[in-house]
């Protein structure tokens, strides 16, 4: 069964199409990295998966249930994780209590009114951190972490929900290089492990073409190429989209 | 109920809509340019009409005719656009950039020195002004008379209209004003210098107050309590036609306007309650008012509680405070105690606010609703229940629970200047149901001799009821901010995209935390209901939400015991220096300016940095 | 070589915590104009918003003819003659397109013809039949012409000119194109930042390629066009 399937979704706004007849599909398991120039449209077809806006037109299935229309909270609660193109994590508290509250979020204890919320769910919190190697963050104040930590941190919340999908919104923007590729290796490691779906946008091309198992090319609004990062790396349509028109070149010199 | 009669409603509802406009639309104009809503707007009015009536009689013994009268007002609304420029340059430069909550409360500090000034300059009696040379008499319309100086107001809002228009569409000013209010960075990046702008800005709305102030001379004398009625009417003109939008402010004048007027008709006894409901109704439809646009507001989130360490130390402390606090009886005399039992009653009182603003970053700038609700439901169950003490106090909260539960419902879907304009706008409604409907609150007098049963009479006993339940309450609340709830509140301030991320849903668990502070602030206004012997409406106002605002400021938002530092700071302070001194206001809302200036942490708030540092 | 109008030295910039420009140097000199290029979230936008001093950063040096602008607010910045055209374009769409000029209006340097907007209308002549109407009821090619022409109405020595091609009509793109040549002849310098590189290369004397927040290439246009490797290693899928 496919895991997240894009039914040919529409959307534009006011009367500028922002996406058209967009469609593809994500398997358990997989990395897809979403690519695209400025303004193609990148973000208004995640934030479509994500929840954020509804399509005009179209279909977006999770293992075969119609999400088109529902809210964020419901897409979590289905097993949509995501992360934030500017990480979005809890500054006002620390590293554990993040996941921790992710937690107590994804078993519906967020109404409790007496038992003290650092109690909760600690062990499975701290296992999470473990997992993406941020355990000695545990007990210091989000606000203190590095950039590349508080991503990493994101992660883990994104994961306290268990999601079978696994949306990040360019998930390497603002972390030194060295950092970028320990991330998607993790990324990536975890996707296999524990067999969720990842969809990205990404404008690093060292990233996109090392970490993707397939590659969706967006240029206004359309998907004009789909495949192996080889395949796309080598489609005309797609070298013409990011190098420009080529008699240009000619005419310049 | 004839023709006549319903054109002369219709005109005296054109006349208020005009006053309104004027009024309304300074506010507006400067909160689109500067993003801050200045609540001393209406002290600006008021300055406007004691400048006017003091002095257009001297130019009218100089030499009477109609050109001194108008000269007059003109002067007084230009020296009122003076003191804008004054007010910009000192203060509002300054907290451009700070959260919206320190804005408020920076400006409400200058209604507080604008109060004492204003009756140490003019006096404290009202000062009735001249009537307008050459329109004295009345016209008459359809066989009845009316007063020509109104067809002159009904005028006025128009010419004001284009001569904002004027200046909006047709000087090179104007249109960098329109610019800024759509996107100040890129007015700045055109090399345009904003503070220059800003000053004229506040020029123009302190003069457009100052003028609707000068204006209402004639007709209604100047008197000191006039700041805060029209503040509260323009905040709902500026909210309903859509913060920014001068044409937005006079269509909501003109609805306001014909709605005071007929709907004093149909129901004589609630007219500001029709206006406020119009206010929620147009919220809940438009959430930016008629031709607002949407705001986005940041920099509130950034302040706040944030998660500590648990200490035994913490546990101690708390244990040792209440013995010393229980003992208190034994050396303390009456008076002690009465104010001891009137801190920890604020006190309470600003710790549930501190649930909403500290935890949730939802600026509610009408805490009062609640603490008054919670006094009248006591009042009322022993007035009209013929309740005990043990009956009537437990009305309290569940009173301001039910009212805070209608007001959530309405505001959850707010946020920023928009919820503190709502809160503030259903405090309103409630002052002026007690206001208005004497028959069951007693109306300005308020209700009395609500004493405690007997055996609670005596101030000591009195006292440890008050501790009990005042301590149990907000070890409760502290309990609540460190579960789960608590928590999930404090996610959804510091990220509401990540809160939805992880299946949070904002809207239930802020309408249950209005729900929850109003009940403990319900408890409050119970007790001190009982504390005092009496209610009345000022109970509701706007003065209360400030206090409420001011200790949770002086004791510090990202503190947990803030509040009740800044309970004890200001009702002490309060309590040894008014009877001494006849600048209270002056001095509380000076300290209150330089707080949010200079100590913007609070005091605890500063303690613990200057520990940490 | 002259000293440059604009020179940059070590500049560093975060949003938040996360750093963005890396120690980035470039000078611009007089009348020229140099193409910023590389991909998508290399750093461009930032480096011209630092520039302007509208987000914080970090500099050895920042210079503009001869000023420093470390620590200047942005009007003070943009009056020194340093125009700033937004990648957003940012039109005042509640403004006519008169009105819209009108905002950028400032005196230039004695003794050169200033811009005025019978002059911007010959520029930019789709913008000559609309005066009256607002920013909000125009296209994307018009809203960039107009933004630029806004810029102009400061009379700069010199614009920052984020991605005038973005989102816009290919036959747009061209006029831009010739746009940016009529104002290189009015001796406008030009720090154009630019993905769609081909457009770049053929306005622009120089090249400057960034990647990832630093510099990685800067010189002559003709040498960057000629380094075949560079050019599939920068900009390549």
């Amino acid at each position: 069964m496919t895991l997240l399937s894009v039914e040919s979704i529409d959307k534009s706004f006011g009367g500028v199409a922002a996406a058209r007849d967009v469609g593809f599909s994500v398997e358990r398991g997989e990395m897809v990295a979403l690519i695209g120039p400025n303004g193609a449209g990148k973000s208004t077809v995640f934030n479509m998966i994500g929840g954020q806006l509804k399509p005009d037109r179209g279909r977006i299935l999770l293992d075969d249930a119609d999400i088109t229309t529902a809210s964020p909270q419901e897409r979590f609660r289905r097993g949509v994780g995501r992360t934030f193109q500017v990480a979005q994590t809890f500054l006002s508290m620390s590293g554990i209590e993040n996941v921790q509250m992710a937690l107590i979020s994804g078993h519906h204890q967020s109404r409790r009114l007496w038992q003290p919320a650092r109690t909760l769910y600690r062990e499975e919190a701290f296992a999470l951190l473990e997992c993406v190697g941020m355990v000695e963050a545990a007990d210091r104040p989000c606000s203190t972490l590095a950039y590349g930590d508080v991503k990493r941190l994101e992660l883990a919340i994104a994961l306290a929900g268990e999601p079978k999908l696994l949306l990040m919104d360019e998930p390497t923007a603002g972390m030194a290089l060295r950092e970028r590729a320990a991330l998607m290796d993790l990324v990536s490691t975890i996707a296999q492990d524990a067999k969720i779906g990842v969809l990205f946008t990404e404008h690093d091309m060292d990233v996109v073409f090392g970490h993707a198992d397939r590659v969706l090319v967006l240029l206004r609004g359309r998907i004009i190429a789909a495949g192996s990062p080889e395949d796309v790396r080598n489609d005309p349509q797609v070298r013409q989209a990011y190098l420009g028109d080529s008699h240009a070149l000619t005419r310049s010199v | 109920m004839d023709l006549s009669f319903l054109v002369i409603q219709a005109l005296n509802g054109l006349s208020s809509a005009s006053s309104l406009f004027i009024a309304a639309c300074g506010l507006t104009l400067v909160f689109g340019v500067t993003r801050i809503v200045n609540f001393a707007h209406g002290s600006l009015y008021m300055i406007g009409a004691y400048t006017a009536a003091t002095l257009v009689p001297n130019l009218l013994e100089w030499s009477y005719g109609p050109v001194p009268f108008w000269l007059g007002i003109l002067i007084s609304a230009l020296i009122v656009g003076l003191l804008g420029v004054v007010m910009e340059v000192l203060l509002l430069r300054r907290i451009y950039g700070a959260p919206e909550l320190f804005q408020l409360l920076a400006t409400f500090g200058v209604v507080l020195v604008v109060q004492d000034l204003v009756v140490q300059i003019f006096g404290p009696q009202d000062i009735l002004g001249p009537r307008a040379p050459g329109l004295r008499a009345p016209v008459e319309i359809l066989g009845r008379r009316f007063p020509s100086y109104e067809l002159v107001l009904i005028a006025a809002g128009p010419l004001v209209l284009g001569f904002v228009w004027f200046i909006l569409k047709r000087t090179r000013f104007g249109v960098l004003v329109r610019a800024a209010t759509q996107d100040r960075e890129m007015v700045a990046a055109l090399g345009v210098n904003q503070a220059l702008l800003f000053t004229g800005t506040l020029f123009l709305g302190a003069f457009l107050a100052g003028l609707g102030g000068a204006l209402q001379v004639p007709r209604v004398a100047a008197n000191n309590g006039m700041d805060l009625s029209i503040i509260a009417e323009c905040f709902v003109v500026t909210v309903v036609g859509g913060m920014g939008s001068v044409p937005g402010a006079f269509l909501a004048a003109l609805i306001i306007g014909q709605l005071q007027a007929f709907g004093i008709l149909l129901f004589p006894k609630i007219t500001l309650v029709v206006v406020f409901l119009l206010m929620a109704i147009t919220l809940a439809i438009r959430p930016n008012g008629l031709f607002g646009r949407p705001e986005h507001f940041s920099g509130a989130h950034a302040i706040g509680i944030a998660s500590h360490a648990p200490g035994r130390f913490n546990a101690i402390a708390v244990s040792a405070l209440l013995v010393v606090l229980a003992a208190l009886p034994l050396v303390a005399d009456e008076y002690f105690l009465k104010v001891a039992t009137e801190i920890l009653i604020l006190a309470l009182f600003a710790f549930s606010l501190q649930l909403l603003i500290g935890v949730g970053g939802l600026v509610s700038f009408g805490h009062a609703a609640f603490f008054g609700l919670g006094a009248y439901g006591a009042a009322l169950g022993v007035k009209w229940l013929g309740a005990s003490m043990e009956g009537a106090l437990p009305l309290a909260p569940l009173l301001a629970a039910l009212g805070a539960m209608a007001v959530g419902a309405l505001v959850v879907r707010l946020s920023g200047i928009y919820l503190a304009m709502m809160t503030l706008a259903a405090a309103q409604i409630l002052y002026a149901v007690a206001f208005q409907w004497v028959e069951v609150t007693g109306g300005d007098n308020g209700l009395v001799g609500i004493w405690p049963s007997t055996w609670a009479a005596p101030r000591s006993v009195y006292y440890l009821v008050t501790l009990a339940l005042t301590a149990g309450t907000m070890l409760l609340l502290k309990r609540i901010i460190d579960a789960p709830f608590g928590y999930a509140l404090r996610a959804m301030r510091d990220s509401q995209a990540r809160a939805e991320a992880i299946g949070l849903e904002p809207r239930t668990h802020r309408w249950l935390a209005f729900t929850l502070a109003g009940a403990a602030a319900g408890l409050a206004g119970g007790l001190y209901a009982f504390s005092r012997g009496s209610v009345d409406p000022t109970l509701l106002g706007i003065p209360t939400s400030v206090d409420a605002l001011t200790m949770l400021l002086l004791g510090g938002i990202q503190t947990i015991t803030g509040p009740i530092a800044g309970a004890a700071v200001l009702h002490t302070l309060r309590d040894q220096i008014m009877p001494l001194t006849a600048f209270w206001r002056l001095f509380l809302g000076l300290s209150i300016i330089g707080m949010v200036l200079i100590f913007p942490r609070g005091l605890i708030g500063t303690l613990r940095y200057w520990r940490q540092a | 070589m002259t000293t440059p109008l604009l020179d940059v030295a070590k500049l560093s910039a975060s949003y938040g915590r996360a750093q963005v420009l890396f120690d980035l140097s470039l000078q611009l000199h007089k009348g020229e104009v140099l193409a910023l290029v590389g991909r998508n979230g290399a750093g461009k936008t930032t480096t011209l918003k630092a520039i302007m001093g509208l987000v914080s950063a970090r500099a050895e040096r920042l210079t503009f003819s001869g000023f420093s602008l470390i620590g200047l607010p942005t009007y003070r910045i943009a009056r020194l003659g340093l125009g700033y055209v937004p990648e957003d374009r940012r039109i005042f769409t509640d403004l006519t397109i008169e009105e819209n000029l009108e905002v950028g209006r400032r005196a230039g340097r004695p003794g050169r013809s200033p811009w005025t907007p019978e002059r911007l209308f010959k520029l930019f002549p789709n913008l000559a039949g609309m005066k009256g109407r607002r920013g909000n009821e125009m296209s994307g090619g018009e809203q960039q012409m107009l933004s630029i022409a806004r810029t102009l109405m400061g009379n700069p020595d010199a614009i920052l000119l984020d991605e005038p091609s973005e989102g816009i009509a290919p036959v747009i793109v061209e006029m831009m194109a010739e746009a940016i040549c009529a104002m290189k002849a009015e001796g406008v310098a030009i720090l154009l930042s630019e993905q769609n590189w081909a457009f770049a290369a053929g306005i622009s004397d120089k090249a400057c390629v960034i990647e990832r927040g630093a510099i990685r290439f800067q010189g002559p246009m003709a040498d960057f066009l000629a380094n075949h490797a560079l050019r599939a290693e920068t900009l390549g899928v």
